[in-house]
């Protein structure tokens, strides 16, 4: 068990997402950046959609009130146990009283904290995530705030073995291992885009424009949306548009000619012309961009969309024979 | 560039690889949208569909996996669409006792105002109508109304407010409706009802179904 010592804004529990329920008006939520929730989830032996915390506002602080095997993924950032520093994207061994300490990342955006078995909230329509729209799931339907408690549910017996206390184990992140499109040096993030529904609405100008030109993550920007600025888009004409569903990752663009990339908290429909939808295997680069940097547009066809799906699950095979592989170099075979 | 109501084929689209959209063709009707169901309930039963989730004359399908035969799927939806008899099932009817005005409904009267109307006639009008509810989206349990009296069209605030209370009763254009949960809206509120259309602890979640119908009744008017 852990208490929350020090949170910000919209920290908050989420899973893999609510699936299923956009029928009845029900988001999808979820975790913005799900690659990094299913590698903690791996590292400690859990189900990939084990809930975990989503940290986007630092520093985050929390004291164990047991001995607790923990996770750290996601954006870069400054840890420590006590007053040790920890390297990010690796996992840890909490004893009782010890702090865990999350500062601000040098670079991307929110971190996830997992623990061996996942946090104990209650199941609601099929997940655990916070559905901001309703206030339901996570922790009573809300961030967490300082004096919270939360507890992992009990590890079924048949999952992997923890390692030892001594033993942390790190591990190379998605923005290495899956260089494609990635951020470069300059810190711009490429996301690729398939076209979608009224992409032949729009003018040239608006196109070449999305294309080519860079695009700013502005300060209105949060799980619901990335509301980005630059060159305004401009329609041929405009048509009105039936209210239809949309999927996170969908790019809208409202009258103001300012895209719109429709994200985990998205109302499940929506009205505006949608010029593109970033790949399902990109949304994990939007959840770590941050507010204030820059993104660029790339097109891809549909297969290559799949193919960009196919390397992050390669990914994640190669890290659960990774966590496999090195719980059996630092420990005989459990006789059970 | 076709205007959708011109349009005599289906339009079908990508969203990513997560989902695809099928837009009706032909006019934007009660007609239409029981298509629509039948076309939801045939596609929802396919293999690699997650859900199919209607929309106005439209419909959502998501996948529970990449799906890779994009084009026989569209096929698919295309001859779908082509056998989809309209769907006459009898919904039931939902009564919404509502307080219209004061702290309730605070644009109440600014609606009155703008149409030339006393704040009693909204509220007639609107008591008067019988909403059939097309399509749930946009946040949970909320429906798409049809047929709002055109008497009462607002168009929506150009500055959404950061939060409408649960169970605000509102009219955005010529659309009509009831959110159930708190939140961001750029509809004018015209009352309030303590009928929650929307419980997560229930299976379904939502009160409403496409084909029930509402209708509001006045609890009390504020002024």
């Amino acid at each position: 068990m852990i208490e929350v010592l020090t949170v910000g804004a919209q920290t908050t529990i989420q899973d893999q997402g609510r699936l299923g329920f956009l029928r009845y008006g029900v988001g999808c939520a979820g975790a913005m950046d799900a690659v990094a929730l299913r590698c903690a989830n791996i590292w400690l032996g859990n189900d990939e959609n084990a809930a975990a915390i989503e940290i986007p506002s630092f520093p985050f602080k929390v004291r164990a009130l047991a001995d607790t095997h923990l996770a750290v993924s996601g954006a870069d950032s400054d840890i420590r146990v006590d007053d040790i520093p920890f390297s990010p994207w690796g996992r840890l061994a909490l004893k009782t009283g010890q702090t865990l300490h999350i500062g601000a990342p040098r670079r991307y955006s929110r971190c996830y904290l997992a623990v061996a078995g996942g946090w104990d909230v209650p199941l609601v329509l099929g997940s655990r995530s916070t559905q901001n729209r309703g206030s339901f799931g996570g922790l009573e339907g809300r961030g967490l705030s300082m004096g919270d408690r939360l507890r992992p549910i009990s590890r079924p017996e048949r999952s992997v073995p923890l390692p030892p206390d001594e033993t942390w184990l790190g591990f190379v992140p998605p923005y290495l291992a899956l260089p494609d499109a990635a951020v470069s040096q300059d810190g711009e993030c490429t996301l690729r885009v398939l076209r979608a529904g009224e992409y032949g609405h729009f003018t040239e100008a608006a196109i070449a424009a999305f294309w080519q030109t860079p695009w700013k993550v502005t300060m209105q920007s949060n799980r619901a949306g990335y509301r980005l600025a630059g060159e305004t888009l401009t329609f041929q004409k405009t048509v009105e548009m039936r209210s239809h569903g949309i999927v996170p990752g969908v790019v809208q663009v409202p009258p103001s000619g300012a895209p719109i990339i429709q994200l985990s908290d998205a109302h499940t429909a929506g009205g505006y012309p949608k010029i593109g939808t970033v790949i399902q295997a990109d949304l994990w680069r939007i959840g770590q961009a941050p507010l204030g940097s820059v993104i660029r547009f790339v097109e891809v066809d549909y297969e290559q969309a799949l193919q960009a799906l196919e390397k992050i699950e390669h990914y994640l095979n190669a890290l659960r024979l990774a966590v496999n592989d090195t719980w059996d170099a630092v420990s005989p075979k459990e006789q059970t | 560039m076709l205007n959708d109501a011109l349009r005599d084929v289906p339009h079908i689209s990508l969203l990513g690889t997560t989902g695809i959209l099928f837009e009706a063709p032909g006019l934007f009707d009660l007609e239409t949208q029981r298509r629509i169901w039948s076309l939801a309930r045939e596609a929802a039963g396919w293999e690699g569909i997650r859900e199919a989730a209607p929309g106005m004359t439209t419909l959502l399908l998501t996948f529970s996996a990449p799906f890779r035969e994009i084009d026989a799927l569209k096929a698919r939806l295309e001859q779908a669409w082509e056998n989809a008899e309209p769907d006459h099932r009898q919904g039931k009817l939902v009564e919404v006792p509502v307080i219209y005005g004061g702290e309730y409904g605070p644009d109440l009267e600014a609606v009155a105002q703008a149409k030339g109307l006393d704040i009693d006639d909204v509220v007639d009008i609107h008591t008067a109508g019988v909403y059939p509810v097309f399509a749930l989206g946009s946040h949970p349990g909320f429906g798409y109304l049809g047929a709002l009296d055109p008497r009462i069209h607002m168009p929506r605030k150009k500055v959404p407010i950061l939060r409408a209370e649960a169970g605000s009763v509102a009219i955005g254009g010529m659309q009509t409706g009831v959110s159930s949960t708190a939140g961001p809206s750029g509809w004018n509120i015209i009352g309030r009802t303590e009928k929650r259309l929307f419980d997560e602890q229930r299976d379904p979640p939502a009160m409403l179904e496409p084909g029930d119908t509402i209708r509001f009744t006045a609890q009390r008017v504020q002024k």
